[in-house]
This record gives C-alpha cells, structure tokens and sequence, in this order.
C-alpha cells in the first residue's frame, strides 16, 4: 500500500476511536437536551468522573487480584463507573437540576456551570491537579491486515461503544422507559397527563447519560494512558459540538455527529497541523451554526413559542 | 432649616442627575482609599477589583440585561490586552490612544461571533462564546511570532499623563481604574434608562412579546453584546498596561466563570450588583487566604446554591426576583 493511503487509513482509525468516545459522551448531551433542554455544562466532568473510577476499579484490581484476567478486570471496570456515575448524575440532577424546573433557561445553564467546576475542583482536590497515569490493562497486541494495522484497545473501544448504541437504540425504542422518554421529550405536559412520572424520567435520563459518559472515560483513560481533572472540559466542550453537529435531541445524530467530529478532527491533526487541533471542532461548530444549525439529522423545528 | 434645605437641594439634584449623584455617592469614598490603607499590595489588589468590576459591568449588559449567556466574555478581555499591547510593541502607540482602539477591536469580535449564534437559538451562543475563549486561548498560544506564544508580550509601556508615566507604584492605576469604573457605571446607568435599556429587559422578560410590540430584537441584542465586549476590551488594554506583561494563561475559561459568579452574585441586571459580586469575589481570596486551594470549589458551590435560593443575587431587584422565581410560568415560557 502507498505511504500516503496508509497514512490516510491510520488517521481515519484515530479518528473513528476517538469519535467513538466523542459519542458516548454526545449521546448524554442529547437526551438531556432533548427532554429539558438545558445544556448540560457538567456532563463533561461527569465523564471525567467515570474515567477516575475507572482508575480506582483498575488500582483496586491491580492491588488485590493482580491475577484476574484483563477482560474481567474489563467488565468491572465498565459495570462499576457506570453504576458510579449514573448514581451521580442521578444525584446532580436532584440536587441541583430540580429546583430549577420551571425556572428560565438561563438559571438552569448557569447552575451546570456551577456544577462543573465545582466537580473539577473536588476531583483536583481529591487526587492532585497532575496529570495521572493508567496502568496498562489492556495487551498491547496490534492486529495486522496488510500494512494497515490496530490494537486491541481499538477494537475494545468499537466494540463496546457500537454494542452501546445500538442497546441505547433499543431502550429507547422498545422499553417502557425508553418510551417514557420519548413522550417527555415531545411535550412534557401531555406525558405527565398520560401518567408518566416525568421527574423519574428526567432522573433515568441523566443516570443514562452518565453511565454512557463514564465508558466513555474508562475508554478514554485507558486509551491515552492517562487522565487529568481538566480533561473532562475540552472533552465535553467537543461532544457537545459533536450532539450539535449531529442535531441536537436526536439520538443517530450524537453517534453520527461524534464519529465525524472525531474523524474531521483526526484529519485535520494528520494533514494540518496537531497545533490547531482543538480549534477545528470549534470551527466546525461554528460553521454548524452559520449554514445549517439544526444539525445533519436534527429535525427543523421552528423555535416553539 | 438647614437640613431641609439639604433635602431640597438633594431632592431637586437627585432629579435632575439621578445616576451622576449615585455614581458619586458610591464610588467617591473610594477616592479615599489609598491615603487611608497605605499598604501597596492593597491598592494593587484593589486596582485589580477595579478592572474585575469593569468586567463584571460588561458582562451584566449581556447576562443581566440581556438574558444572553456569553461563556468565553475572558477572550474579548484577552483581545483588548493584546490589541494595546501590540499596537505599542510595534508602532509606539500611545495607552490613550490604544485603549479606546482595544475596545473597538473587542467589539468587532463580539459581533462577528454574536450574528450566527444569535441568529438561531440563545442558548447556543453560550456555547459558540465558549468555543470562541478556546480558539482565542490557544491561537494566542500558537501564534508565536505575534504573540510571543505561551511566553506571551512583555514590556508593555505604561499609561503617561505628558512627561510624567506611570511606575510600579499601583496608585495612579487605582485612581485611572476607579475613573474608568465611574464612567462605566454612569454610562451603564444611562444605557439602562434608555429605550435600549429597556428594550433588553423587554427581550429578557419576553422574546416574542418584546418583538410583536416593534423591537428589533437581533439587532439590541447585537449592540448589547458589542457593548459588552467593548468594555471588556478596555479592561483588557487597562489590565496589560498594568501588568506589563501578558501571557495566554490569564486569560482561561475559570477567569470567564470567575466573572460571571460575579454578576450572579451580586444580582444579574444590577449594576451596582455587579460591583459589588465583583468586589466580594475580588477581596474574598485574600480573606481566605488559608482556604486558597478550594476558592474554585467555593465558587461552583456559590453559583448552584445562589441559583437554587436566591436567583436574583444579593441586590437583585423585584422585576429581575420574579422572573427568576416563577414557579408557574406558562407553558409557552418553559418551551421557547
């Protein structure tokens, strides 16, 4: 294979694996959004969050069963920070979130800001502002096709993201809570008139939102070997470009929207400049915004009045 | 009869100039201040409230009284900085002269970002404002052989009145702060009693309502956040030309939130509340001095227990406390 393909194929596979991530995290943003819309500044942190739990599942495994298998380590890994932050977000939400339900928007956007920082600062003062390494858990095997090659944390991060979504598309299609979901988003008031308890929806969502959120920080800390309190706000600033790419509110959108900001953005560190990087999904949500801010599968719904 | 000759004069001034005599109300004693605390690093900390309340000023005029949220309001601040400061690395301009440019420049900014995300939806210009603060952090980061990357501008020239400049000693910077700080409010307070003042306010309390009553809402909107922005560039200008030296970091996302805990604080749409969140939030670091490490922590933990108790902040007014507090808004008010 030419150099320049082989190049092409290995940044277009970076680019996919952090999209992946992107989504996940995309995907809380979007059901939040969809069902109160609020912008929910702390999901980025709660990220952050599940990729310290990971650690500590990762140290804990390491000090007491330095033995097990690395796909159960795996399993714990995941179960545990997504019951962790899916307790978390449950909790943001109640504590902060709903007392604010029938206030303005702008009350609502400012209190996740609070939250935000109040998440990175208690994560800094609890583990040190440095950045912490990962313990390798994963073998470092590389699969080979040809010239083009990748390694098992890759895959590892395919797998779980894609099986994610399309479980994530089921619920919310098939189970009565998914249902639930849906119906709050499309008016509330009519859902809670149909006999849906619209606050344990709203709680179920951010739980979920979470949880997908915190396998997303096992990946992402895993991946890059390394996890800092402050990664949670770029990384959140980016799947929320990512949910506004894809349309925000729609669930095919967050996952399209994250895997092509991950490729675009990938692309742009290969071919322009690894400088710049973090600029382009600014950029590009800019240009989302100027030519077509409804997203690529967002419906155009007119602003309700 | 003296006292009530007193009244009278004030009653009749007040009338007259209602927000020149407030702004001298409150902000004379201040002209006091150096020749009471002779300590330097006071005067320095309180220039330093000087330029934080000029900020939060700016940025009530979007948040407050605009109901917008602008997230990256440090990057406008960091604009003006490095306008004035490389208009006088490079051509020798002059602090007077580069101060009013630095705000222009801010402004043209504000409005470049402000006219697609205002376009849409408001809530989306926070976002976009604070995608802009990165872009903005780290171009200032990448660009090297303009800004001095992360080593950022030195030897900035200070202000000079004729022959005599400014030096280290903080003094004549509070007193040009304390100035600025003045004309702001009194401009702001006029701003605020006029038909765009109140068209804001319209805007904030009811979008829809404020333009089926004739009020080109893009276009107020547009000039509050222009406003904003060029205030923050003045503080920027003023802020480099203290400092002398400017790197990207001081400009970061945390500054951005530390102005708008702020505004909050002291009340959103008042703007001797911003003052006054600005001064609390100012001095607050030096009181806690031991509680360094968890003034951020304090922070997050102020914003959500202020939204949740006491949306309107500490000075907020009535109209602004019923808006917040509506517990039972129509639905249409929940949806848009």
């Amino acid at each position: 294979m030419a150099p320049q393909v082989e190049l092409f194929l290995q940044q277009l596979l970076n680019g996919l694996t952090i999209g992946m991530v992107y989504a996940l995290i995309a995907l809380g943003y979007t059901m939040v959004y969809g069902v109160i819309q609020l912008i929910n500044f702390a999901h980025g942190d709660v990220f952050m969050v599940g990729a310290y739990l990971a650690l500590s599942v990762i140290w804990l495994f390491m000090s007491f069963l330095p033995g097990a298998s690395f796909l159960v380590m795996l399993l714990a890994v995941f179960i545990l920070s997504m019951l962790g932050a899916a307790l978390l977000g449950g909790a943001i939400e109640k504590i902060a979130y709903k007392p604010l339900r029938h206030s303005p928007k702008l009350t609502a956007l400012i209190t996740s800001i609070g939250v935000s920082f109040f998440l990175q600062n208690a994560v800094m003062l609890l583990v040190g502002s440095r950045e912490q390494g990962v313990p390798e858990v994963v073998p470092t095997t590389r699969f080979n096709l040809g010239a083009f090659s990748f390694s098992l944390i890759q895959l590892i991060i395919f797998a779980t993201a894609l099986s994610l979504m399309f479980f994530l598309t089921w619920f919310v299609k098939s189970t009565k809570l998914g249902k639930a979901m849906r119906a709050s988003s499309e008016n509330m008031d009519a859902a809670l008139l149909m006999g849906i308890s619209v606050n344990r929806v709203i709680r179920a969502t951010f739980a979920i939102g979470s949880a997908l959120a915190a396998v997303g920080g096992a990946l992402f800390c895993m991946y890059y070997g390394s996890i800092n309190f402050h990664d949670g706000y770029l990384a959140g600033l980016k799947a929320f470009t990512a949910a506004v790419f894809g349309g925000i509110g729609s669930i095919p959108g967050a996952m399209l929207g994250g895997i092509l900001l991950g490729v675009f953005e990938a692309l742009g560190a290969g071919y322009i400049s690894s400088e710049w990087k973090d600029v382009f999904a600014f950029l590009l949500l800019g240009a989302v915004l100027l030519f077509k801010p409804s997203g690529i599968l967002g419906e155009n719904l007119p602003e309700k009045v | 009869m003296a006292p009530r000759a007193f009244n009278n004069f004030f009653a009749k001034h007040y009338k007259k100039h209602p927000f020149f005599l407030q702004v001298f109300l409150f902000l004379f004693p201040f002209v006091f201040f150096p020749l009471i605390d002779k300590n330097i690093y006071h005067i320095d900390l309180m220039t330093n409230v000087g330029i934080y309340v000029l900020l939060a000023m700016g940025l009530n005029v979007v948040v407050g009284f605009a109901g917008l949220l602008n997230l990256g309001y440090a990057a406008f601040f960091a604009i003006g900085a490095y306008t004035y400061a490389l208009l006088n690395i490079h051509w020798g301009i002059s602090f007077w002269i580069g101060l009013p440019l630095a705000g222009l420049l801010s402004m043209f900014f504000g409005l470049v970002i402000g006219i697609p995300s205002m376009r849409v939806r408001g809530d989306y210009l926070a976002i976009t404002t604070l995608g802009f603060g990165e872009i903005i952090r780290i171009a200032f980061n990448n660009l090297d052989a303009w800004t001095g990357g992360p080593n950022g501008l030195l030897g900035i020239d200070r202000p000079a009145i004729g022959p005599w400049r400014f030096s280290v000693n903080p003094t004549p910077y509070f007193y040009l702060a304390l100035f600025l700080v003045a004309v702001t409010a009194y401009l702001l307070f006029r701003m605020s009693d006029s038909k765009i003042g109140r068209a804001l306010v319209a805007i904030r309390e009811d979008e829809l309502a404020a333009s089926c009553m004739g009020i080109p809402t893009l276009k107020v909107k547009l000039y509050a956040f222009g406003l904003s922005s060029f205030i923050a560039g003045v503080a920027g200008a003023l802020f480099a030309s203290k400092q002398t030296i400017i790197t990207p970091d001081s400009f970061d996302f945390v500054l951005s939130v530390l102005i708008l805990a702020m505004v909050v604080l002291g009340g959103m749409g008042n703007i001797w509340g911003s003052a006054l969140g600005a001064l609390v939030l100012g001095v607050l670091p030096e009181v806690l001095r031991g509680f360094a490490s968890y003034r951020m922590l304090i922070f997050g933990i102020i914003v959500i227990l202020m939204m949740s108790f006491r949306p309107q902040g500490i000075l907020g007014g009535q109209l602004i406390r019923r808006e917040l507090n509506s517990r039972h808004k129509e639905a249409g008010d929940a949806a848009s």
